[in-house]
């Protein structure tokens, strides 16, 4: 789908900063950030999946069909995550009456 | 008719059916017409495998204690009906066979994208037939086909591994023609075939191919899930671990509710063709229809919870679910009124494709009406797991999507064999079939209504006239369906030769010689006007 | 997909540039080569909601049991879990320089990544089996002090078991690919097979991305 092709310049330096996000995720989960540590962290992974769907997958080059395809991917799991939530987060909202 | 082709004896033409011979000819074909057939054939003996289990369940229910069998088999029987039902009839059943055939010839092109995968998914098909029928013969299953958590993981001790593997593997067969489809209408149209010029059987046919693309892997996984905690003690949902067995009923039927529509849907699709054929008329709002096949596709993923009000499910996920299923009755109804308007005023015939298409618009609107009683949590609450839910589905899977299947072989039926049934005998099939199946599941619904639940081998006395008609009802459907496949089997050989177009049909499909030739086209049809082309009918104008 | 079987239905459809490699129901190689980097995208969103289950099983009992999936995720050894993402983060470097290859028709270079991309995908599970995490992990999953840990190690195995079977067919992809390479089947023309593999494994190593923090990462390593 993609008309250019990314160089090998390109691809060494994503990869390079691939392996410092890596790097980076580690050494932060010794740092006590509280709750705040898996959010950097899944902050982290999102940015290295955006890095290797768009420049090693191509989708930085490609037409709009595939990025259709990526963003339903998200958008069902999305709808599969949050809808399940609902129900397990609002089930003790109402209690039965005891005896 | 306008045919512009001229009409050579079948026998003399070269085309899919006599281009080569052999039972390698067909075992390794990549022609989606062939693996169409080949798809036709085995749904069509699953049918009658699930169909058995059904006739066995009838009967065993004309008596209150039960006549037949021990309440253990009858529990395995309706397992096995459902299972192969859902899974190995209903599912493949028009995409598989009138979708392979017809998705590549409506849209001009050669055959489907991927023809090996397409081959690849028959196959599929038959190994999760095969292992799923070994399971149910070798001692069958007992959980329903609804394989709940920790029933189906704990407590049974039958073949549930097996069964669900079968299942599991059968996923990827829809997949792969899902897959396959949404490609094809994608990248494989032919020049001048836009998608507002596609016929509205292609319009279902890709909004069922996006719920199975989306859908299926997470029955998959519930699957795997299922047959890893029986097997490696994988406790995901085991609760004496903290697990939740609800967790699995949202898996299931994250995929199962999208599932009806994937039943279903292309029975809208079969019946708008249907509707315009017979009617002689363009299609009234073309592009509601169309669209509100996605809108179908899509709304079907956000409806599951109302399967799950009585289970811990939280009441106000509940209340979100009941709301959200009533959206989904408004493209439905859309289509309703559309094919309604479209026979106003045409030119009507009768014959034997168009009597199943209007037996699917009243049956589909009451098995769709009905629908939203379960839909509302207080009366839902009243009428879950009762025959009422039997009556309700199997309106909309037998009386919506058999039907439809039944009428979309009909139409099609001269273009796939390039012979003509007897008109005569399919309208009689048509009509024992409409009058059999509303006898069979009409008492249901009052069944249900009153009290009767579901899945139980013996009932209250007073609940036996209901069930004697149902049963009753239930042997008249059996011999109509029975009767297509005695006349169509004969036409093969005996009917009269059909010609190119013998409904006087609009498409693609009906321009090419039947049975068409392997590459369907002689040359590369290009597309120049809309759809449907009718004539307005004379009388139209008074 | 091999091209076997282009030849033998081309009669009849004239007027079209015949190559050996073009497959008889497209009109040309672009076509087809649109068509199938489609067909694996669709097919990803397919494995991204097969994935979706365990996700969603996993996010619920994560808010449900921090404290058992705390202590369950502090049983692995976080250096060799970042070492296996660098292994894998390498693999996908190398397959895409591997697609980068075939697109300028280099058989040697083309190969050459290939294997170092089979390799690296082997190590990532010979890592995987090692004995620094699995046997600590096993006996945690056998009888751990509190249930929510055990339960966090049925987590950790299957989506680990689910992850790993994917790098397995992956693997055997990209040896298909390799034989077709060293047969010289792949062409700058024709190297769609390679592009759409890569793809596959790209898509694996994204799960993995958020697997290593999801499953090595919870509640810091801090003391």
């Amino acid at each position: 789908m993609n008309t250019q092709d990314p160089s090998v310049g390109t691809y060494v330096f994503v990869f390079a900063v691939l392996l410092l996000l890596a790097a980076l995720t580690t050494g932060i989960a010794y740092i006590n950030l509280g709750p705040f540590n898996t959010v950097v962290a899944l902050a982290i992974a999102a940015v290295k999946m955006c890095l290797v769907g768009l420049f090693f997958m191509h989708l930085w080059y490609s037409r709009g069909l595939a990025r259709i395809v990526v963003l339903a991917g998200f958008f069902w799991l999305a709808l599969m995550v949050s809808f399940t939530l609902a129900d397990v987060f609002s089930r003790s909202w109402i209690k039965p009456p005891g005896p | 008719m306008s045919t512009a082709i001229a009409e050579v004896p079948v026998e003399s033409r070269m085309h899919y059916l006599n281009a080569s011979y052999g039972i390698k000819s067909w075992l390794f074909t990549t022609d989606h017409k062939r693996i169409a057939l080949l798809y036709l054939g085995s749904i069509t003996l699953m049918f009658f495998i699930g169909g058995a289990a059904a006739v066995m369940m009838r009967l065993h229910l004309i008596e209150p204690a039960g006549a037949l069998v021990q309440p253990e088999t009858y529990n395995k029987l309706f397992t096995m009906h459902g299972v192969i039902m859902v899974f190995f009839f209903l599912v493949p059943s028009i995409p598989a066979t009138l979708g392979n055939f017809l998705v590549p010839m409506m849209i001009g092109a050669r055959d489907l994208a991927f023809p090996r995968l397409n081959l690849l998914s028959w196959y599929v098909y038959i190994t999760g037939g095969a292992i799923t029928l070994y399971a149910l013969i070798s001692g069958g299953v007992d959980t329903g086909w609804t394989f709940y958590a920790p029933l189906s993981t704990h407590y049974v001790t039958t073949h549930v591994i097996a069964t669900s593997l079968g299942v599991f593997i059968n996923g990827f067969s829809s997949i792969l023609t899902g897959l396959n489809f949404i490609v094809t209408i994608h990248k494989m149209r032919a020049p001048g075939m836009t998608w507002k010029r596609m016929p509205l059987f292609l319009w279902s046919m890709y909004a069922t191919s996006v719920i199975f693309v989306l859908a299926t892997p997470v029955i998959a996984i519930a699957m795997v899930l299922i047959g890893a905690e029986r097997l490696l003690h994988v406790g995901i949902f085991d609760p004496a671990i903290g697990g939740d067995p609800v967790l699995f009923q949202h898996l299931f039927w994250f995929y199962s509710h999208p599932v009806v529509y994937i039943m279903i849907l292309p029975g809208m699709g079969v019946v708008s063709e249907l509707v315009t054929c017979f009617a002689k008329k363009k299609p009234f709002g073309y592009i509601f229809i169309a669209y509100s096949s996605l809108a179908i596709a899509m709304i079907s993923f956000f409806v599951w919870g109302h399967h799950m009000f009585v289970s811990s499910q939280s009441v106000y996920a509940g209340f979100i679910f009941s709301a959200l299923s009533f959206a989904v009755a408004i493209p439905s109804a859309i289509k309703v009124f559309n094919w309604t308007a479209t026979l106003y005023k045409g030119s009507i015939s009768y014959q034997a494709p168009m009597l199943y298409a209007l037996g699917f618009i009243g049956l589909f609107t009451m098995g769709g009406l009905t629908g939203l009683f379960l839909a509302s949590l207080a009366t839902d609450v009243h009428l879950h797991d009762t025959y009422f839910v039997i009556a309700h589905f199997h309106y909309i899977m037998v009386g919506g999507a058999v039907m439809a299947y039944l009428g979309g072989i009909h139409f099609w039926w001269p273009k796939i064999t390039g012979r003509l049934y007897h008109d005569g005998w399919a309208r009689l099939a048509a009509l024992v079939i409409f009058v059999g199946f509303n006898l069979t599941f009409f008492p249901q619904y009052m069944l249900g209504y009153l009290g009767m639940p579901r899945r139980y081998a013996v009932y209250p006395a007073e609940f036996q006239v209901l069930n004697v008609l149902s049963s009753a009802g239930a042997s008249i459907l059996g011999m109509g369906y029975l009767i297509p496949f005695v006349y169509l089997l004969w036409s093969i050989r005996y009917g009269p030769v059909a010609g190119s177009n013998p409904w006087g049909a609009k498409g693609l499909e009906w321009e090419t010689p039947s049975p068409p030739p392997t590459d369907n086209f002689e040359e590369t049809p290009r597309i120049t006007e809309e759809p449907y082309g009718y004539a307005e009918p004379e009388h139209a104008h008074v | 997909m091999s091209e076997s079987a282009a030849g033998s239905s081309l009669a009849g459809t004239s007027g079209r540039s015949v190559s050996p490699a073009l497959h008889h129901q497209f009109e040309d190689i672009e076509q087809q080569r649109e068509a199938g980097n489609f067909g694996m995208w669709v097919f990803l969103a397919t494995e991204m909601l097969f994935f979706s289950g365990v996700f969603t099983g996993y996010i619920i009992y994560r808010s449900l049991y921090y404290s058992g999936f705390a202590a369950g995720s502090h049983v692995l050894e976080v250096d060799l879990g970042a070492a296996m993402t660098a292994v894998l983060l390498a693999s996908s470097f190398t397959m895409a320089m591997a697609v980068h290859a075939a697109r300028q028709g280099n058989r040697a270079m083309l190969l050459g990544f290939l294997s170092s991309t089979i390799i690296l995908g082997i190590a990532f599970l010979g890592m995987k089996f090692t004995g620094l995490n699995f046997h600590p992990a096993v006996d945690a999953l056998r009888g751990a002090p509190e249930h929510t840990v055990e339960l966090f190690m049925c987590f950790y195995f299957f989506m680990t078991g689910l992850h790993a079977l994917h790098m397995i067919i992956g693997i055997g992809l990209l040896g298909v690919m390799a034989i077709l390479a060293w047969r010289g089947k792949i062409s700058a023309e024709h190297y769609n097979r390679v592009e759409v593999s890569g793809l596959y494994w790209h898509f694996v190593d994204i799960i993995w991305i958020y697997l290593f923090p999801l499953l090595y990462l919870i509640g810091g390593r801090y003391k």
